[in-house]
């Protein structure tokens, strides 16, 4: 079997990084919004360790870089939840469209 | 020599009486607010009574005359090495005699005010402001530094405003509080330039080294005054005439004195206390304090004074002669003799016999303060008896008045000059010196002397003689002992305070002056005293229509003088239709329009741009993104095939 080149690691961390923003744009309920935008997280760290790999294997910044990531994601995942589940307690609903009161 | 601490307790009891009575007076303190304001003003007097005691007969003369000692002085402000405010104290026959003038008035005044103000609302207020008052005065008298006055100056015009508006639910009152603020305030001004004019060439606040640099032509701040000049005066006579000014609007001179007859809304005793015998002689103790500077350095300034004091002196008795309101009458004649004492000032030169006129004007300030509270409070007894301020409601008091009577005959012989109550021996010593200086000045003083006796005459008969008692009797009696009290007192200070060597004691050097007394030379004034009274009886003893004749004779003049001559008028004219037109108006329009316009435009803009703007901030999440997104690819799309 063919080792995948850096060119279709990109390529997939392409799909996922637009799959993500897909998601993000169209999808209303906001837990599935969230997930987008652990997709696009997780194409970043895989850019991350594709180039680290193929073009500077000696030195591992990007895998530092990810891991960064990963527990950012972790975190921030932490407080989009506790968001959510306040604007559940005051709205009645995680749709997005009913979470429009912060404006002008 | 007094503890500083007795110096320091004159002013600061009346100031500790204004405290406790401006916290309490409405509530714990009522009811005593008048005993416990008396009291305190008794011990202030007391101690006033003994410093000056002390300072005229134990230490105050050294080598044959009296210096100018300053027990008290601190550095309170220090801006720099060169540039610092002290406050101290200053003792010198000036400021001895100021001392025993306010405190002794204010007693009075404070004693009366017991009966006089029995029942009134606000009457603890009232003591705290006469407490407020004293204490300016006070610190004025004993400034020894030309800002330190300033502050003390303003203080007692902040107090005057608030006696006179004393009543304030009279539109009147509130009218001339207003007045009498603004039109002090204006003088002020000039009042103020003076003082930066003379301390910035003099290099200090000081009064003594002030005095000393700015008399002494050798001196460089001296020569520096001199040689700048300006408008074709030098610095130093801008500087004095300035000084003079704020003076002028204090003592009510000519044309600065429209507020002293409005000022009469305020409570009777209080007229007596501030516009006639303490307050409205502060502009004289002004010029008497700076003295030097003005007779050594620049007698141009002098002149100024001399002929502001004797035009205001004259034009006051002439409108005395034919106001019908009794507190108007007496406020005129204020205005008239304060003019008497600048004019003698005015014409005073420094040191030995010269200085006649400074140690005159000074007498005269000390009788006046005494016959001019006696007449206001005596007034102020009639006023309270009849319950009115115009002539036509009185008439035949004296067998039902008759301690107020006696009294207020007293002072109005005092007054006009009648040997040998009070007025006449300084009044004597004031055209004495008038005539040794000034022959135009004395001529007119003398015919101003003769219409003080018959307008004081007209007074006196008009309330105590003319038509029989035409009231009602039911009045009852004439007031107290707290209001009869003060009346006699001082009533014998009218009569017997003419005694006083005064000139032994307060001079312009300190080096005694003995008068000696000519009397050939008061024939001439004391006749024309004597005219002025036989022609008041012919008109006013018995009602008759003689005066009313007359004036219609006079009838051009009579009406002028009826309506002030009409400077209020003019004022207004000035004010209202020169200055609000010309000025106020088109101020007004650049402000309402240019100014105001230039931000409201801005404001304007800002609004109509944000309602254009502000639809983009959705509170959608989703449209935020897409926008950021379109962004980023615009941006990655930039850098990739443009900037790469």
């Amino acid at each position: 079997m063919m080792e995948p080149g850096l060119y279709q690691i990109l390529f997939i961390s392409a799909a996922l990084f637009f799959t993500g923003v897909y998601g993000f744009l169209t999808r209303r309920n906001l837990i599935t919004m969230l997930m987008s935008v652990e997709l696009i997280l997780n194409s970043v760290n895989l850019n991350f360790i594709a180039f680290n790999k193929y073009l500077w294997p000696q030195k591992m910044d990007g895998l530092f870089f990810t891991l960064f990531v990963i527990a950012i994601a972790a975190a921030e995942a932490a407080v989009a939840i506790a968001i959510i589940i306040n604007l559940y307690r005051s709205h009645n609903s995680i749709d997005v469209e009913n979470a429009e009161d912060l404006k002008y | 020599m007094p503890s500083i601490a007795t110096i320091a307790l004159i002013p600061l009891l009346p100031f500790a009486g204004f405290v406790l009575l401006g916290i309490f007076g409405r509530t714990a303190l009522k009811k005593p607010a008048g005993y416990l304001g008396t009291a305190l003003m008794l011990a202030s007097c007391i101690l006033a009574l003994y410093t000056a005691y002390g300072y005229f007969f134990d230490f105050g003369k050294i080598h044959g005359a009296y210096q100018k000692l300053v027990p008290f002085q601190m550095t309170w402000l220090e801006f720099s090495k060169d540039v610092s405010i002290n406050i101290g104290f200053i003792l010198d026959p000036l400021s001895a005699m100021m001392l025993v003038v306010v405190t002794f008035i204010s007693l009075m005044v404070h004693i009366y005010s017991l009966s006089y103000m029995k029942g009134e609302e606000r009457f603890g207020t009232y003591y705290a402001f006469l407490g407020l008052f004293t204490f300016s005065m006070l610190g004025l008298v004993l400034s020894s530094n030309i800002f330190q006055i300033y502050i003390f100056w303003e203080l007692v015009g902040v107090s005057s405003f608030l006696l006179i508006g004393f009543y304030y639910d009279k539109p009147s009152a509130v009218a001339a509080c207003k007045k009498a603020f603004i039109v002090t305030r204006f003088a002020d001004l000039g009042f103020l330039i003076g003082i930066l004019v003379l301390s910035y060439y003099g290099g200090t606040l000081d009064f003594g080294t002030l005095i000393a640099r700015l008399t002494d032509p050798s001196s460089t701040q001296m020569q520096a005054a001199v040689n700048a000049s300006f408008l074709g005066a030098s610095a130093l006579t801008w500087g004095a005439v300035l000084v003079f000014i704020g003076g002028a609007g204090k003592s009510a001179m000519f044309p600065l004195h429209i507020w002293l007859p409005d000022a009469m809304e305020g409570p009777t005793p209080v007229s007596a206390l501030i516009h006639a015998a303490t307050m409205v002689v502060a502009g004289v103790y002004l010029v008497a304090r700076l003295f030097p500077v003005f007779a050594i350095s620049v007698p141009g300034a002098l002149h100024v004074v001399a002929y502001i004091g004797v035009v205001s002196a004259m034009i006051a008795a002439v409108i005395a002669c034919t106001q019908t309101d009794i507190k108007r009458v007496l406020a005129y004649s204020t205005m008239s003799q304060i003019g008497f004492m600048m004019f003698a000032l005015g014409v005073s030169g420094y040191g030995g016999e010269a200085g006649l006129g400074y140690s005159a004007s000074l007498f005269h300030l000390f009788t006046h303060a005494m016959f001019k509270a006696l007449l206001f409070l005596g007034a102020g007894s009639v006023i309270h008896f009849v319950h009115s301020n115009e002539m036509k409601d009185m008439g035949g008091l004296r067998k039902l008045m008759p301690v107020t009577h006696i009294t207020f005959l007293i002072a109005c012989l005092a007054i006009a000059g009648v040997p040998p109550f009070a007025g006449f021996f300084s009044k004597e010593e004031i055209l004495l010196a008038a005539s040794r200086g000034n022959t135009g000045i004395y001529y007119m003083a003398l015919i101003t002397s003769g219409l003080t006796a018959f307008y004081m005459f007209r007074l006196y008969f008009r309330i105590f003689w003319n038509k029989e008692a035409g009231h009602d009797a039911h009045h009852g009696k004439e007031g107290g002992f707290a209001l009869l009290f003060p009346l006699v007192l001082l009533a014998l200070c009218a009569a017997g305070a003419g005694f006083i060597p005064f000139g032994e004691y307060v001079s312009s050097d300190g080096t005694p002056l003995h008068s000696e007394f000519d009397p050939v030379f008061s024939i001439a004034p004391v006749a024309l005293g004597v005219a002025g009274i036989l022609l008041a009886s012919w008109f006013y003893l018995r009602a008759n229509d003689r005066a009313d004749r007359v004036a219609a004779s006079l009838k051009g003049l009579y009406t002028a003088a009826y309506n002030k001559f009409y400077i209020d008028e003019l004022y207004l004219f000035i004010t209202k239709k020169v200055l609000f037109n010309l000025v106020g108006r088109p101020a007004a329009w650049i402000d309402r329009n240019i100014v105001d316009g230039a931000v409201n435009l801005v404001g304007n803009e800002t609004v109509a741009f944000s309602k254009l703007i502000k639809k983009l901030q959705s509170g959608k999440v989703q449209q935020y993104a897409i926008v950021f997104l379109g962004g980023v690819l615009v941006l990655a799309v930039l850098f990739i095939y443009i900037w790469h």
